[in-house]
């Protein structure tokens, strides 16, 4: 194997680097944990107690003795309102300026405005209004807001317009499936899992050739026997065993820190993100080659890690992106390995769900590897 | 016996610029042999091309009578090569740079262990084995890497500005290494900038902007008809003001040309120019001087010459 000569002795020295190189260690062994425990325990995407202010007209006349203005009414809103959890009713104020007020100085999420004539048009049978204004700047919690809003809205207003025993015709059962009490952790995990090795694995080897070039040792190793493609091998094979480890660590901690599900098989999810591992170290290969400094490394190790997280479904799911960045979203491996972690953690799903996942990605990694021994023979000039 | 080296019509071009520009020379068996020239004059190039990694843009070498463009493979066997930063891993042992550059040359086992003692022992690195290279002195990481350029026994070893930065010692006691394996039949191609160790060389050639344009042995160099042109000699002439000297020589019809070093200055005068006239009138100028008499032209002069004359014919064509 001439093609590969050389990486026995790339091998054996970077295994050294790697061992003696307590702050890459570190970074791929502690950082991730650090993710996970951010992520598992402070976020918490399922929308509760918004903060919202409530400007009762109708209930603050009926209060003060205005004729026809039930306090109930208003008040029996509230409360189912409250009693949906998603809003937390911080105050009560008494002019459309407070309640504008409250929502400039960010305080307030949600304001909700019951007017004057909200209970006495219930009463009358006529249409009653009420305004609900939602600070549009978190798209998730105004959306959620708005939904539970309307649907309490049409909750009532069916209530009232069905006699007495009658039920709506159609009811509909919604079942969520994988992750039944919708837990964040459950979501994010799986996800992050991806997005962890993505970082570690790129940046371990994005620095490796280009600080040989720095330090000038890459000069000396060139002039050797040693070919690109063993040089590239035996650089890549110690952070890959340190990208399986990781690997092992993060599903460890999944399971048994955060009380993650596994549906499926774990040993699977292991060897299907082996082709994970493999394409990331390609890619750091690659930047190494194309970067003339450590520098230069991060900063296009960063331009190829941010948008592969966009784009792999891990935050914003891909279905709703434009047809264009649909079809890069493709060409990202992240996006097989989001896949593939949240298919064997979550919905149970085997080798015959999966298998073209990890064709992908080992594929993908091959064509890299080649690209990236091709560029490094040119770095000999 | 075939030539260690043998270049002949070596050209590299990269794009536009030609780095090497139809060089052709001979290094014989053993010998140790200066590459000069100013920086950027395609030294590494060369070197590049001969040990088998940069492909020819067009010419022939043979290392030991094997083409570099068709047995690459065995020439990278048969040479090393010690780059201007020594290309050491610093977070490695003494040891473990050893065992990393054998195994690269592809030595394994037995072999290697032995070649491996040797050269620990050859270069004396024995109280160093387990030392980081990050943490020896500049000497000590020299001898490291040449015993690291030196772990696959080599035929042929590029030095690269082996001494830059290296204390006078240490410069010693390498080149008195060099001359100790060059008798064992070892050839040497090393490049440098100082004239001292030029004139160490068994065999000399000096580029300028990718042509060669001197090759010979130190004193053979020293002959050459351009160096001293006809018509002048050189003298050399102690003053306490050299700087002020040479200003003042300027305004001699009889002195052609100056060159200092140090308190001295080595002048290019009229060769029917008596050398007490000379004297007298530079005193009568106000120089003190100090003695004056006729010197040999020195590498520095040959090479300064050689530049000069190379750059006229440049300038010339434009």
């Amino acid at each position: 194997m001439s093609a590969l000569r050389g990486f026995r002795a790339v091998f054996y020295k970077e295994m050294l680097h790697a061992r003696r190189d307590r702050l890459a260690i570190v970074f791929a062994l502690v950082m991730p944990l650090m993710q996970m425990v951010i992520l598992g325990t402070a976020i918490d995407t399922n929308v509760r107690q918004v903060p919202t202010v409530v400007f009762d007209e109708s209930g603050r006349a009926a209060a003060a003795g205005a004729p026809l203005a039930g306090t109930q009414v208003s008040r029996a809103f509230l409360d189912r309102l409250r009693n949906t959890d998603t809003y937390h009713i911080y105050k009560q104020v008494d002019s459309d300026q407070a309640l504008n007020d409250e929502m400039v100085a960010g305080r307030a999420r949600v304001a909700i405005k019951i007017p004057l004539t909200f209970a006495r048009d219930l009463l009358a049978g006529r249409q009653a209004q009420v305004l609900v204004m939602v600070d549009g700047s978190d798209s998730a919690v105004a959306g959620q807001a708005l939904n539970v809003a309307s649907q309490v809205g049409l909750d009532e207003s069916l209530r009232r317009m069905l006699p007495g025993g009658l039920r709506p015709v159609i009811d509909v059962r919604p079942k969520l499936m994988f992750n039944p009490d919708s837990r964040s952790p459950n979501f994010f995990l799986p996800g992050l899992m991806a997005v962890l090795l993505l970082f570690v694995t790129t940046m371990l080897t994005a620095f490796s050739i280009v600080r040989e070039k720095e330090r000038g040792t890459l000069e000396q190793l060139l002039v050797t026997p040693a070919r690109p493609l063993g040089i590239m091998l035996g650089k890549i094979m110690p952070y890959f065993a340190l990208g399986l480890v990781e690997l092992v660590v993060i599903l460890l901690f999944m399971r048994f820190a955060f009380g993650v599900p596994m549906h499926g098989n774990p040993l699977l999810l292991v060897c299907l993100a082996t082709g994970y591992v493999f394409v990331n170290l390609t890619i750091g290969l690659l930047i190494s080659t194309s970067a003339n400094s450590q520098t230069e490394a991060l900063q296009l190790g960063m331009m190829t890690i941010l948008p592969s997280i966009f784009l792999s479904g891990y935050i914003f799911p891909r279905d709703t992106m434009p047809l264009f960045f649909y079809g890069v979203s493709y060409l990202v491996p992240a996006t097989y390995m989001v896949d593939i972690a949240r298919g064997v953690i979550l919905r149970g799903a085997g080798l015959a769900e999966l298998w073209s996942n990890a064709v992908v990605l080992s594929l993908m990694g091959v064509v890299i590897l080649l690209l990236a021994a091709r560029r490094f023979q040119r770095m000999i000039v | 016996m075939t030539a260690a080296i043998r270049a002949q019509n070596l050209t590299r071009r990269f794009d536009e610029v030609t780095a090497v520009d139809d060089v052709s020379f001979e290094v014989a068996r053993g010998e140790i042999f200066g590459f000069l020239g100013p920086n950027g004059s395609g030294k590494t190039v060369t070197i590049k091309m001969l040990a088998g990694i940069l492909p020819l843009t067009s010419g022939v070498a043979y290392i030991d009578g094997l083409d570099v463009r068709s047995e690459a493979e065995a020439v990278r066997a048969r040479s090393g090569y010690m780059s201007q930063k020594f290309g050491l891993y610093d977070d490695l042992t003494v040891l473990e740079n050893l065992r990393f550059y054998g195994m690269a040359y592809g030595l394994a086992g037995a072999r290697l262990t032995a070649r491996i003692s040797d050269a620990v022992e050859r270069n004396a690195l024995g109280p160093y084995t387990g030392r980081f290279a990050g943490r020896l002195s500049g000497g000590w990481r020299q001898r490291l890497a040449l015993a690291c350029a030196m772990i696959h026994e080599p035929r042929i070893l590029y030095l690269d500005e082996p001494t830059a930065g290296i204390d006078p010692v240490a410069r010693r006691q390498l080149w008195d290494l060099l001359f100790d394996l060059s008798g064992q039949g070892i050839t040497f191609f090393v490049t440098t900038h100082y004239m001292d160790e030029a004139e160490r060389c068994s065999h000399l050639a000096y580029l300028y902007y990718g042509r060669l344009i001197a090759d010979g042995t130190p004193a053979g160099l020293c002959l050459l008809p351009e160096v001293t042109p006809a018509g002048t000699r050189r003298v050399g002439i102690s003053t306490r003001d050299a700087a002020q000297a040479r200003r003042i020589a300027a305004t001699l019809p009889a002195i052609h040309s100056t060159t200092l070093f140090g308190r001295s200055l080595h002048a290019l005068i009229d060769a029917g120019a008596d050398l007490d006239a000379v004297a007298s009138e530079l005193t009568r100028r106000g120089v003190v001087i100090d003695e004056i008499r006729p010197l040999g032209p020195t590498l520095e002069d040959v090479f300064v010459a050689l530049t000069e004359r190379r750059q006229r014919e440049l300038d010339g064509a434009v």
